[in-house]
């Protein structure tokens, strides 16, 4: 089953695929924009600072979604040694912390209006900073070893990180924040209005697209690095 | 409306900085990426420039290296 993860196989289909992604995202990213700023209603308590949601809790899902993938990536390819999963683990990364920041400056944009403070200690904020400085690490990692120390290296940081995760989710259950609880849930109703939902699936859904554009961009450009250094041995 | 709109009682400048930052945010990651990956595609045309025709013709040989000399440029 492995062989179908072997760069040559897949080089094919990733070299081909950012031109119409980035194409699918500008679409769907235009339909997102439009209903999340001129469409959707204002909330009946926060008004109109309530639309900073439409880009603030795509970006947490995915960063906290892309760790969660990295981490599960570097462990089945530790055990297994399956070198490519290790550079999809690295090609996913970058995406994942811009979206980590994304999340952190909105959120605090977000909570001037609501909360009267840019920042606050509080448990979800924290944890998603923690997140941050793991991104950050796993980043650094990759820059300052060589392949083999980077495999370990970046395996250890990421199931380290993870641990973080379930603290960011269910932070605002266990302890008593300034963030307010989940608003969605799969398991149980969903406290947000269709009307508002609909914009926030969108944009998660143009989220996702982007974070797949850069995910392909860069996982060409490590393997164009690896056939780089191929040539030099020829 | 337009003025509805900019303004959004009071919140505009939150909100229009929190999605500015955002399309900023996309707009650099994606220059930056696309930078890193026209460098490497260069350096690797350079490179099978340099190689004489029968080492030329064993990278060549290569479904991968063959993918990458076509024109791969997504913009």
């Amino acid at each position: 089953m492995f062989k179908y993860f072997e760069p040559n196989k897949i080089f094919s289909i990733t070299s081909k695929a950012p031109k119409y992604v980035l194409l699918l995202f500008i679409i769907v990213i235009s339909i997102g924009l439009t209903e999340a700023l001129i469409l959707s209603p204002e909330d009946y308590k926060q008004s109109h600072s309530a639309r900073i949601m439409y880009v603030h809790v795509p970006a947490a899902w995915i960063c906290l979604g892309i760790f969660s993938m990295i981490t599960f990536l570097s462990t089945i390819g530790y055990i297994f040694k399956i070198r490519n999963l290790f550079l999809i683990s690295k090609s996913l990364a970058p995406s994942g912390f811009v979206f980590n920041i994304i999340a952190l400056v909105t959120g605090s944009i977000w909570g001037k209006p609501t909360w009267g403070t840019w920042w606050a200690w509080d448990a979800r904020i924290t944890s998603m900073l923690i997140l941050a400085l793991f991104y950050l690490l796993y980043l650094i990692a990759w820059r300052i070893y060589d392949n083999d120390k980077a495999f370990k290296i970046t395996s250890i940081i990421s199931i380290l990180g993870i641990i973080n995760v379930p603290i960011i989710k269910y932070s605002v259950d266990w302890w008593n924040t300034l963030h307010q609880p989940a608003s969605i849930n799969i398991l149980s109703k969903s406290s947000i209005h269709i009307s508002m939902m609909y914009p926030l699936f969108i944009m998660t859904a143009a989220f996702a697209l982007f974070s797949l554009l850069i995910f392909l961009m860069k996982y060409n450009t490590e393997l164009i690095k690896i056939k780089n250094k191929g040539l030099d041995r020829l | 409306m337009i003025n509805e709109l900019l303004l959004m009682n009071g919140y505009g400048t939150y909100v229009w900085s929190a999605f500015s930052f955002t399309i900023l945010c996309f707009t650099i990651l994606y220059a930056v990426i696309k930078i890193q990956y026209s460098k490497e595609k260069e350096k690797f045309i350079t490179k099978f420039g340099t190689l004489n025709s029968e080492r030329a013709a064993i990278a060549k040989s290569q479904a991968i290296n063959k993918e990458i000399l076509s024109n791969t440029s997504i913009s």
